[in-house]
Formats: C-alpha cells, sequence, structure tokens
C-alpha cells in the first residue's frame, strides 16, 4: 500500500530536475512529508527511495543523521514548539521558560501532548539572540518570550 | 571623523524592504548591470581581490583568492553554495540580511556567480530560519520574473539557476565540506581537504561556498568601488606577517546581559567595550561584565580587562581568542557563574559534535560529563587539567580531526580554565552547587 500522497510524489518529481544528482532530494523530500505526515514512516522511506533510485538504507541513513526527522513511532503534534537552550538565551531565562512550558504543556521536553497539539524539544542556538529568549513554532522565530500562558494560549488560537 | 554610515543595513527598516521593486527603486541591480555589459569575470575578481574582503563565515578568508583557487578553463558546470546555515551560537546577521533585504544578498549571489564562472547557485539555508527561507524563496522568483536569473540575464551570455535547499538543524552543515555532503543528500560529515570544495565540491565538480554577509559585501563592493571597502576598517598588523588587514564594514551581534541586545553595522575593528557601552547599552542592572564570548562559542572568552581589544580579524587572537569568528558578542554579568557559562558551551558541542572523528564526538561527550560533574558538586581539582587535556588534544590544530569543530569546542574549555581558574577552584573547593534542573514533574508520569 502507498503511503505517500499523489501530490507529494508529485512535488518530490518535480524537484529531481534541479539537481545534478537525484540523491539531493533526500532532504527536500523528507521535508515534504513530514511537514504534512509530522514524522517519516518506514513506508514513506521506501517509497521515497524507489522515487530517487536509492536503497532505502540511504535514505534512512540520511535521517537518521539529523536528529529532526521523526519516526512513525514518536510523531510530532501539529506545533513543534523549540525552545532555545543556547547561552544567549540562556543568560536571559530560558531555563524558566522551559520550566513554565513543561508545567503548562505537562510534557517533558521531546514528547507530545495527549491531544497531539504540541511537541515540546529543546533546541540549540535558532539565531534570534537579540530576541532571548526566544522560540522557533514550527519554523518561525517568536521573540522575548516571557509569558509561557500567552505564548500557547496564542497559538491554540491559531491552529 | 565622520559619523559611520550603514551600508549592508541600510534598507532593513524600510516598508517593503524584501521586495524587488522597493529593492530596484534604490538604485539596486543597477551594479549588476554595469557588470554584465562592461566587465569581465576575472575584472570582478580583481576588483574583489583590490578590496580585501575576507569571508566573513569565521575563518576570514581573502575570497577574490579563494575563487582564484577554481581550475582555469574548465568545461563546468561549477557551483556556487551559499552557506547560509549560520549556527554559531549567538550570531544571526545572515538572517537579518535575508529576512529584510534579501534582494540585496540575491545581487550579491548573481555577481559572484558571475565572477567564478558558475551557471547554478544552491541556496542552503538552515531550517530554523522559516522566515529568511521563504524571504530568499520570493526574492528569486521576482528575479527571475524580472529576467535577472535564468537563460540569458539582461541579454548577456551569462545564465544562472538559483535553487533554494533547506537544512535540517544540525550544526556542522555550517562546515563548508558538511554543507555540500549535506546539500548531496548524505550526512553531513565533513570531508577530507585536499582536494579543496574549489577543485572538487558539490556533485564533484569545482565549487564555491561562500557566505551570506560575504556576498553582500561584493555587491556594495560593485556599486562603492574597492577604494571604499579598503578605507573601512584596519590595516595589516606590520608584527604579524599572516594578517591581511581587516577591512570593510562589518555586522555585529550583541547579544546576553546587556540593555539592548542587537546588530549593528560598524566599521571592521571597534573595540567590544565600545560595542557592548556604545551600541549594546551597557551591561544590564548597572553590573560589570565578567567576561564576554567574542564571536560565537567556538572562538573562547574575553575577560573584564580584556575589553579593549579590536574585534577585527587580528585583534581576538592577540588576548588568546580563536580568532573574530562570527563577530557575535555575547556579554555575560559578574553575577554569572563561569561554570554555568562553560556547562552551557560543552553541552552545546557535545550535541553537534558529528560523530565522524572519534576524538570529536568522545572528546565533546567527555568535556560535557566533566563540567556536568563539577558543576554538580562532584568535580575534583584535577579534572581542570583533563579538561584542558582534551580540549589540546581534538581538533585540527594538533591534527587528529578533519574539520574544526573540535578546535572550537576545545577553545573555550582552554580559555575559561585559564582565563578564570581561581573561580573554577573556589566552586570545586566551596562552590554553592545551586545547579538549576528541570521541572519534570508531570502530573501522568
Amino acid at each position: 500500500m502507498s503511503s505517500l500522497k499523489p501530490e507529494i510524489v508529485e512535488k518530490i518529481k518535480s524537484l529531481i530536475p534541479l539537481y545534478p544528482a537525484k540523491q539531493a532530494v533526500t532532504l527536500p523530500a523528507l521535508h515534504l512529508v513530514q511537514d504534512q505526515e509530522r514524522c517519516v514512516s518506514q513506508q514513506a522511506i521506501v517509497e521515497i527511495a524507489a522515487l530517487l533510485e536509492l536503497s532505502p538504507a540511504e535514505i534512512h541513513d540520511t535521517m537518521s543523521f539529523y536528529g529532526f526527522f521523526k519516526t512513525e513511532s514518536n510523531p510530532l503534534g501539529k506545533c513543534r514548539l523549540w525552545v532555545c537552550r543556547s547561552l544567549a538565551c540562556d543568560l536571559r531565562g530560558a531555563d524558566d521558560l522551559l520550566n513554565k512550558l513543561i508545567t503548562k504543556l505537562d510534557v517533558a521536553p521531546g514528547q507530545t501532548t495527549k491531544d497531539g497539539m504540541f511537541t515540546l524539544e529543546e533546541a540549540e542556538c535558532i539565531g534570534a539572540c537579540e530576541g532571548a529568549p526566544c522560540v522557533l513554532i514550527n519554523d518561525v522565530h517568536s521573540l522575548n518570550v516571557f509569558d509561557a500562558d500567552r505564548l500557547i494560549d496564542d497559538i491554540r488560537k491559531k491552529l | 571623523m565622520a559619523k559611520f554610515e550603514p551600508v549592508l543595513l541600510k534598507r532593513i527598516a524600510k516598508d517593503n524592504s524584501d521586495h524587488i521593486d522597493s529593492y530596484i527603486a534604490d538604485g539596486g541591480y543597477l551594479g549588476l548591470k554595469k557588470v554584465l555589459k562592461d566587465m569581465a569575470p576575472a575584472q570582478v575578481i580583481d576588483l574583489v581581490k583590490a578590496s580585501g574582503l575576507r569571508g566573513r563565515g569565521g575563518a576570514g578568508f581573502p575570497t577574490g583568492l579563494k575563487w582564484t583557487f577554481l581550475p582555469k578553463d574548465h568545461p563546468g558546470p561549477i557551483y556556487l553554495c551559499i552557506n547560509a546555515d549560520e549556527s554559531e551560537p549567538c550570531t544571526f546577521n545572515n538572517r537579518v540580511l535575508m529576512e529584510k533585504d534579501p534582494h540585496q544578498v540575491l545581487e550579491g549571489i548573481i555577481l559572484t556567480s558571475y565572477a567564478v564562472g558558475a551557471s547554478k547557485t544552491f541556496i542552503y539555508v538552515r531550517y530554523e530560519y522559516g522566515d529568511a527561507y521563504r524571504s530568499m524563496e520570493r526574492a528569486v522568483q521576482q528575479a527571475y520574473d524580472k529576467g535577472l536569473l535564468g537563460k540569458n540575464i539582461q541579454g548577456s551570455s551569462f545564465s544562472l539557476e538559483a535553487v533554494m535547499h533547506k537544512g535540517a538543524a544540525a550544526y556542522i552543515c555550517g562546515e563548508e565540506t558538511g554543507l555540500i555532503e549535506s546539500l548531496e543528500g548524505k550526512r553531513a560529515w565533513p570531508r577530507i581537504k585536499p582536494p579543496f570544495p574549489a577543485i572538487e565540491g558539490a556533485f564533484r565538480k569545482p565549487t564555491i561556498v561562500n557566505n551570506i554577509e560575504t556576498v553582500s559585501c561584493v555587491k556594495n563592493i560593485i556599486d562603492l568601488g574597492a577604494d571604499w571597502f579598503k578605507s573601512i576598517g584596519i590595516p595589516p598588523d606590520p608584527t604579524n606577517p599572516r594578517d591581511a588587514g581587516s577591512y570593510g564594514p562589518k555586522l555585529y551581534c550583541v547579544s546576553g546581559h546587556v540593555n539592548r541586545p542587537g546588530l549593528v553595522e560598524l566599521p571592521m575593528g571597534i573595540s567590544v567595550r565600545e560595542l557592548i557601552t556604545e551600541h549594546g547599552g551597557g551591561v544590564w542592572k548597572n553590573r560589570k561584565a565578567k567576561g564576554v564570548i567574542p564571536g560565537g562559542n567556538s572562538m573562547g572568552f574575553m575577560t573584564e580587562a580584556e575589553l579593549d581589544t579590536k574585534l577585527d580579524f587580528n585583534g581576538p587572537g592577540k588576548v588568546g581568542c580563536l580568532g573574530l569568528g562570527t563577530g557575535a558578542v555575547t556579554v555575560f554579568d559578574d553575577q554569572t557563574s563561569i561554570v554555568d557559562v562553560l556547562y552551557n558551551i560543552c553541552r552545546f558541542f557535545a550535541h553537534e559534535s558529528c560523530g565522524q572523528c572519534t576524538p570529536c564526538r568522545e572528546g565533546t561527550a567527555w568535556m560535557f560529563k566533566i563540567i556536568d560533574r563539577i558543576r554538580k558538586g562532584h568535580g575534583r581539582i584535577e579534572d581542570l587539567n583533563i579538561l584542558e587535556e582534551v580540549g589540546n588534544q581534538i581538533g585540527t590544530m594538533p591534527g587528529t580531526t578533519i574539520c574544526g569543530l573540535a578546535d572550537g569546542a576545545g577553545w573555550p574549555v582552554k580559555n575559561a580554565i585559564r582565563k578564570y581558574r581561581n573561580e573554577f577552584e573556589s566552586y570545586i573547593k566551596n562552590g554553592d552547587k545551586k545547579v538549576r534542573t528541570l521541572n519534570l514533574q508531570m502530573s501522568h508520569h
């Protein structure tokens, strides 16, 4: 049974001519799948490999190098909330923020809330140090986050 | 001296600064059009060489010289990889350039491609920069629509394709051969050099890898001239035969315990003290600085007494730092424990070591374990010597690793212990060991 949606397959195919080698489409393909499915299943790996004429092991090798991609046993919530813990944020209250978010969401870093809305994660420097402490909501920065309750409530309203 | 006017950041506060129409209204792409009509690629290379521009990504290699390492009369293709994997902790100037003035960046990319003869450019943006990625993606599309990318740009014989590529949150992709491997769809394991990318890079073809701030400087050198660029900054230090000078404007990031964290463009070579007091609003809460990280985690530490050091390519080395790095200054005040600061930095490198070279993988992990032990109150004085020993043994300088990540991991450890040894010893002997912990008492666990 195929797991990739037809539009994802088409999108992956459309990227192949942009690169001198099909393998270069590995990361773009993994992103396309995870953005929609919130994980990359083993079946999706097999199908990406077939599209790129690679061994599934090659896709898996690249995918597992980056701690970024999730397997089907541990999918991301709708909102991946990355709390920066690197130096500039640490110096301005990142620990406090993370602790408040752990309490508010009732999950540990790396876990997803029961309603599937939030995955809480610790991140190394996300490059928004002028607004420390900062977080990423999926791939969008939120700066000067001092109020964890408000952050979560605002995201919930938008989701 | 006349007040310095920003050039790289000149447009960032304008409305619609990211749109091509506003960029063109401000004279954008005129430089490119002029170059395509009047200048041969070799002349562009000569101009950039004459400007003294050195790469802004951290290593400070002369940009024009790097370009000349490409094989002569190569049949192609030649690739330009743009390193927008800005991941050095406390650094964010590439993000602001891409978000707010993507066409300035893109014009620099097109000019650089023309100079080096690249027919394709891969713009590799770290995943965490979603807004910057989308801003660059829009800029690329607008440039295609206006005939500034694609076949026979502006009626010339020069053609260029631009491909946006997204990373997946790994620090090692900022190392240029790690970036190339990642682009190719593999683990981002840096390559053994030589061959350097200019000879054999992406997809085994000659490749130049340049940073976002660097190509933005190229754009302005074309518009304002090599003499303009060279009129700013610091000439070579006569006592250091290896110093090629530090010319041009520089984007300095200021973060940590200051009143006004932010990004500021200044002539290369401002002192750390002036940067903090005049542009960062001073140390917060009326405190004093205990020290700073002068250019990202990898560069080591400057103590309060060393803050008059100039932030040019040659300055930080004079006080034992690894170098200028990215020019991102992070201040920590005198109430901060040096043990906590070093713990944070060691955790970063242990997390980001790519695992390819054993000395780095094991060394960064052990340095983190040891500082963690010290921090929890179980340290021994001899741990400090062990930390220094590990720091000395990992990296390209002792010759035990393929890339410089380990040099950057060891440097802050060695610097911290040398410069703050008394504080470490006092902490080990009688520190308060008040370790912050995460609150993991969840209801359902």
